[in-house]
């Protein structure tokens, strides 16, 4: 473990130039690239991600946001003809190391996909309890606490809870992606992934999940993929603009949008492109 | 003027594609009709307590045994063509790209393809021949084997019309992929796989031929001392089916055997519509609109 560690301070050392100790950074990527078949859509790219912060990477369509925030549990591999080089460090480890699980991997990272995809014929009480269930938990009143705590979490409980039984796919757009959030909140995850959650909904139910992750981000590590510029500003911590799979700045979202480094940065932000 | 006479020619045009139409319509529904009302005429009068619960050989002689030997027969069939079909289903929607693929659909719709008559040949030097004995267990079969094209392919069409995102939503959760096939996918795609399995049951409920060489027939009850259950001595026994005391009662001379074809058909009948019309309503009812079909 302890050389995994030195390993991983040398290289970032040298990577990002960075005194950065490890305090208070859990995921570090490390020159990902990545691609399907004979495309690269990343083409190096390297990141800390603070704890308990929200990270929004933001670029035009077809840049790699999407691909990107999947190499981060993994999911990316699950796509035929998938690949991926690099390193992505999460507490300290590897998750492309040889000997790792990329089921358990995925336990940790809570995903959220565009369009809100609840499990079809399951209730909202079944839609969050799958995870925790298909993880072993069997006790009712065990089930039902973490059900209330999730959705609780997700903001949707009293909009839902005289109808847990009814049908998830019977709730509005905006209701059943912040079941999706329950759904992955179910399951403990210690890290959320968002994949452009509001692209499919409508202002309010857009609100309502951006005010849930300014709450959700004191206690979770939030990486979100936006298409959406006026989103990274109102909510995120840090921002990463990408462009055609390279990272063209990464700062914190008020520099970023005030005193953008690089001009295609200030030239996405004022809207001249994407 | 030239536009209220094109108005009146559209008129007469369109009543008389009407008048078409409905003709048609009656011409079909008169067979189905005329079926049906036979069916009944003459089928009603046939039944009574005694002749649904007594066998043939009784006093009052009734097809108590065959209802039961069909039913038992179906049961079997689909013990055997629920696990396979499913499986290949399974295989078929989830390695939709694997080289096997595609031979195993054109396998599956040759399957489909082979006539009863045949399947039942078949299964009696697979079965028969080797157990020596007409059985229950080789009219199961041979039933299965019609089942399981029909059901393997409806429950990879089931299974396919599941959002790949609701795998990816699962891979997401932590599961690996069997799990989110056998707990998610599976579960998801239900209303699909219960109505492609009710279908198959549906079809092959009326089926005689692959029968005939199979189950053999009896005019006794199947054994069913709870020694005997325990040996499952049913499965190796003939049983009486329906289809079968329909077609022999109808080639007998004597008119009271007539009736009682009639009164087996009916109940024949309303068998497979039970299972098409409590399937519908059940999915109807627990998956709502997802499931209508």
């Amino acid at each position: 473990m302890s050389h995994v560690r030195n390993n991983l301070a040398a290289s970032l050392a040298a990577n990002a130039g960075a005194a950065a100790s490890a305090n208070g950074h859990r995921i570090f990527t490390e020159h990902i690239v990545g691609g399907f078949g004979d495309t690269t859509v990343l083409k190096g790219i390297s990141l800390r991600i603070a704890h308990c912060s929200l990270t929004a990477i933001m670029g035009p369509s077809g840049c790699g946001k999407s691909t990107f925030i999947r190499c981060i549990n993994r999911l990316h591999e699950e796509i035929p003809r998938a690949w991926v080089t690099g390193k992505i460090i999460l507490d300290g480890q590897d998750i492309y190391g040889a000997d790792v699980d990329p089921v358990a991997i995925r336990r940790k990272i809570g995903m959220v996909f565009q369009r809100p995809n609840p499990f079809p014929t399951f209730s909202i009480y079944d839609n969050v309890a799958a995870g925790p269930r298909l993880n072993g938990l069997r006790k009712r009143h065990a089930l039902d606490e973490v059900v209330e705590k999730s959705l609780r979490h997700a903001a949707l409980w009293d909009e839902v809870k005289d109808r847990l039984e009814r049908p998830g796919t019977g709730l509005s757009g905006g209701q059943q992606q912040r079941l999706c959030i329950a759904r992955a909140l179910a399951v403990d995850p210690e890290i959320l992934l968002l994949d452009e959650p509001c692209s499919a909904l409508d202002p309010i139910g857009t609100e309502r999940i951006e005010e849930l992750l300014v709450q959700l981000k004191k206690e979770y590590t939030i990486i979100m993929v936006t298409h959406n510029i006026q989103q990274a500003g109102r909510i995120a911590d840090r921002t990463v603009f990408l462009l055609l799979g390279e990272m063209v700045e990464e700062g914190s979202t008020s520099d970023v949008f005030t005193s953008p480094k690089d001009p295609r940065t200030e030239a996405f932000i004022s809207g001249r492109f994407g | 003027m030239k536009g209220i006479a094109n108005a009146r020619r559209r008129k007469f045009t369109n009543l008389i594609a009407m008048l078409v139409m409905v003709t048609m319509l009656v011409v079909c529904l008169i067979p189905l009709v005329s079926v049906s009302w036979t069916l009944l005429s003459k089928g009603i009068p046939a039944i009574s307590l005694d002749f649904l619960t007594n066998l043939p050989l009784s006093r009052q002689s009734g097809i108590g045994n065959a209802i039961l030997g069909s039913l038992l027969t179906l049961l079997v069939a689909s013990l055997f063509a629920i696990p396979f079909g499913l499986l290949v289903g399974m295989y078929l929607s989830q390695c939709a790209s694997s080289r096997l693929a595609t031979p195993t659909r054109t396998l599956l719709d040759v399957m489909s393809g082979i006539p009863a008559i045949v399947v039942g040949m078949f299964i009696y030097s697979l079965v028969v021949r080797p157990m020596k004995s007409y059985s229950l267990m080789a009219g199961g079969v041979s039933l299965a084997m019609i089942m399981l094209p029909v059901f393997a392919r409806t429950s990879e069409e089931a299974l396919k019309a599941i959002p790949e995102t609701v795998m990816e939503a699962g891979l997401g959760l932590g599961l690996p992929r069997w799990r989110v096939v056998l707990q998610v996918l599976l579960r998801s795609a239900l209303p699909g796989v219960l109505t492609g399995f009710f279908l198959a049951l549906a079809r092959v409920g009326g089926e005689a031929a692959p029968l005939l060489f199979t189950v053999g027939g009896s005019n006794f009850w199947p054994s069913h001392a709870p020694a005997e259950l325990a040996r499952l001595q049913p499965l190796t026994e003939q049983v009486a089916s329906l289809p079968l005391v329909i077609y022999e009662y109808a080639k007998d001379p004597r008119p009271a055997k007539h009736a009682a074809a009639w009164g087996a058909a009916l109940v024949l009948v309303v068998i497979i519509l039970a299972i098409r019309l409590s399937t519908h309503a059940y999915v109807r009812w627990r998956y709502g609109q997802q499931g209508a079909h």
